[in-house]
């Protein structure tokens, strides 16, 4: 057996200070060469110059009282106007004292999404839970039902109407797409012009002039006396909208899936629903998942378009308190607000798509 | 796709078809309360408080309506409408009278097939100044630049008083009130036009209110008035009594405080106002007492107008122009009898 020994008596030569530990981090991430160096310069700087009197502004000396006192001295933010008003800016018009229906809606939604999130709790029983979570919300929305006062649609606003328009606009807008990315691909000629004459159609004007038709033209078709409810509208229009958008990544999708996997479907007998319900459209979804998540996202926040048409979803009713004289000149807080719940949001759905995509990447 | 989209439509129609009969009245005592357009944004005139609970002097008269027909200023739905989508709203039947500070003119009168009622608030253009620009008429304001709404009348005013007084200016054009209002206490223009109702609430919010002025000249005339459609006489007839009875009860001096006091006025004309001595009700297909129910539960026209928009609130518009006949304005009520 041999025995190895080592000379003590010379001391390790440690790295230099400069390279390990803060100094070294900082050195190869932040001043990496002379050019990195300036910009990190530059950045501490415009940090230094903006983080702490916007931390002044909005927290130190900031007004937080629903009765606005101190809001007119013009130093720090006064969220008094989010505070004081913030049972209108969520609920609308929705009566004071049933607001604790539209409320418990949103926490069944939100319950139901944090759940669906985990994958393993995919099951037959969770697909029941949404259609009665949903027709609870409903009930508790339009009430009628178990003592519930009825609430008309035209009370609804704020958050919940935002959500309603969003969350039925997109998961009607989905299947739909789907189907026209598939007419689109079709061999059948009516089916495919028809397909292809929707997508380009809508796709072709801003969602802002569907609105407009929806809500001024459209009424005029109409015999007198008939009238199509608002919101119903606006919700059609939104997921006309959104649907040929997604027709297009969808079909996006389709296209990458090699011939191969049509063929060795179409060998193993399958039928042409069969192919795209088995072998395709699993294949083709999940390669789309980024632009559908990011056309989801958009369709979120352009929901507040609906502000055109005078709905009260959350940025109409933050409007309409600022038209108050007594709030007018706080817009910036108000709005800082609304930015935070649309970012919570769409940061929700972007993270969640992250999350898919890891789960469902098979390494193809 | 689009007809599966198309057919959903169809199919939510069907659902929500109202009952299209030949009179208005009768449309609305069927259904049970009175649409009504409303401004939604407008301090003063329509507009939620904190609440959610309508505020203003037009919905006020609004709600003189829904009393007039029902004797109940709750029997209302007010319908939120922009100044784009308010006259198709009236023109398809979404509303029954549209209560939205809409100028009486007479292309609106004729060509959109609209009624406009007796007004209920004579507005006009003015100009509001810093104190600091040392301006004292609009005469002066040569060169400056203006800050203007887009896409209303107001625009359209202020570019032909300038032109026709030979003078220059440069329009500087924001789409929301609440953003004009900071531009121009934050200097970037020389003045701020709109309807002198509003310059009033711009005014108040000011950082220091006392610095800005509203100059005296008037350069437009805005009758705002409820509007309804063309066609339907007796439904105009009713509209067009509830607004006036609030003018008649304040010539008369009836408020909602005195106004059981007066139910006993040996006076005929505040008996037959009232309906004491009945006839008017009859007339219009309404309760007798749809005039006392008008004071008693919404007020009089005065105390309309201090409410929303008069010297109680943060706007304290003077009457000026709203004041009566008797005070050197314009409102006026023919007798009601």
């Amino acid at each position: 057996m041999t025995v190895y020994s080592y000379d003590n008596s010379v001391d390790e030569i440690k790295p230099p200070a400069t390279s390990v530990g803060v100094l070294g981090w900082m050195r190869s991430n932040l001043f990496s060469g002379w050019f990195n160096s300036v910009l990190t310069v530059l950045i501490v700087a415009l940090l230094i110059k903006t983080v702490p009197p916007f931390v002044k502004w909005a927290l130190i000396d900031s007004h937080w009282l629903p009765s606005g006192v101190g809001c007119g001295d013009g130093q720090g933010a006064c969220w008094s106007v989010v505070t004081a008003n913030l049972r209108f800016i969520i609920f609308g018009f929705y009566p004071h004292d049933l607001q604790w229906r539209p409320l418990l809606a949103m926490i069944i939604l939100v319950v139901l999404l944090f759940y669906s999130q985990n994958r393993n709790h995919w099951r037959k029983a969770l697909v029941w839970g949404w259609l009665v979570g949903l027709a609870v919300m409903g009930i508790l929305l339009r009430g009628g039902l178990f003592g519930l006062p009825v609430v008309e649609s035209s009370q609804w606003g704020g958050l919940p109407l935002t959500l309603l328009l969003s969350v039925f606009g997109l998961t009607a807008a989905y299947p739909v797409g789907v189907l026209l990315a598939l007419g689109r691909q079709s061999e059948m000629l009516v089916v495919k012009s028809l397909s292809v004459v929707y997508i380009e159609m809508i796709r072709g004007v801003p969602l802002i002039s569907l609105l407009f038709m929806s809500s001024v033209i459209f009424p005029l078709f109409l015999p007198e006396g008939v009238t199509v409810n608002k919101i119903l509208r606006a919700q059609v229009a939104i997921i006309l909208f959104t649907a040929a958008y997604i027709a297009e990544v969808v079909r996006g999708g389709l296209q990458a899936i090699p011939n191969g996997q049509y063929e060795a479907a179409d060998s193993l007998g399958l039928n042409h629903v069969q192919i795209m319900r088995l072998i395709i459209l699993p294949q083709a979804l999940k390669i789309v998942i980024p632009p559908s998540v990011s056309i989801l996202i958009s369709a979120f926040k352009d929901t507040s378009l609906v502000v055109i048409i005078a709905l009260y979803d959350l940025l109409k009713t933050t409007k309409s308190v600022l038209s108050d004289p007594k709030w007018m000149g706080f817009s910036a807080e108000a709005y800082i607000f609304l930015a935070v719940i649309y970012f919570l949001c769409c940061f929700f759905m972007s993270n969640y798509s992250r999350k898919l995509e890891r789960e469902l990447d098979t390494g193809l | 796709m689009k007809k599966l989209g198309f057919v959903g439509v169809m199919v939510a129609v069907f659902f929500m078809v109202g009952s299209a009969t030949a009179g208005t009245l009768d449309d609305v005592k069927a259904k049970g309360y009175v649409q009504v357009g409303v401004n939604g944004d407008l301090f003063g005139f329509g507009k939620p408080d904190g609440k959610g609970v309508w505020k203003g002097l037009d919905v006020d008269t609004g709600r003189a309506i829904a009393v007039a027909v029902f004797g109940d200023p709750n029997k209302i739905k007010f319908i939120p409408l922009t100044a784009i989508t308010r006259f198709t709203a009236l023109q398809s039947g979404e509303i029954d009278v549209l209560c939205r500070n809409a100028t009486r003119t007479l292309s609106r009168e004729t060509a959109l097939g609209l009624n406009f009622v007796q007004v209920n608030y004579y507005d006009g253009q003015g100009f509001l100044v810093p104190k600091a620009l040392g301006v004292k008429s609009a005469k002066e304001l040569d060169g400056a630049a203006v800050c203007v709404l887009p896409g209303t009348t107001t625009e359209l005013n202020v570019a032909d008083y300038f032109r026709s007084t030979g003078m220059k200016m440069k329009p500087v054009v924001i789409e929301n009130t609440a953003e004009l209002a900071k531009a121009f206490f934050a200097g970037r223009c020389d003045c701020l036009t709109s309807d002198a109702s509003q310059l009033a609430g711009t005014r108040a919010v000011a950082p220091k209110p006392d610095d800005y002025i509203i100059l005296p000249e008037i350069i437009s005339k805005e009758p705002l008035a409820p509007v309804v459609r063309h066609g339907d006489d007796q439904w105009y007839d009713i509209v067009n009594m509830s607004v006036l009875a609030m003018i008649n009860a304040e010539e008369m001096g009836i408020t909602s405080k005195n106004i059981d006091e007066m139910l006993k006025s040996k006076d005929p004309k505040v008996q037959r106002f009232l309906g004491v001595s009945p006839g008017n009700g009859k007339a219009l297909g309404l309760d007798e007492k749809f005039a006392y129910n008008i004071v008693k539960m919404v007020g009089n026209y005065g105390e309309v107008f201090d409410r929303n928009v008069g010297k109680n609130t943060l706007l304290k518009i003077e009457r000026g122009l709203n004041a009566l006949w008797k005070d050197g304005g314009l409102m006026y009520s023919p007798p009601f009898k």
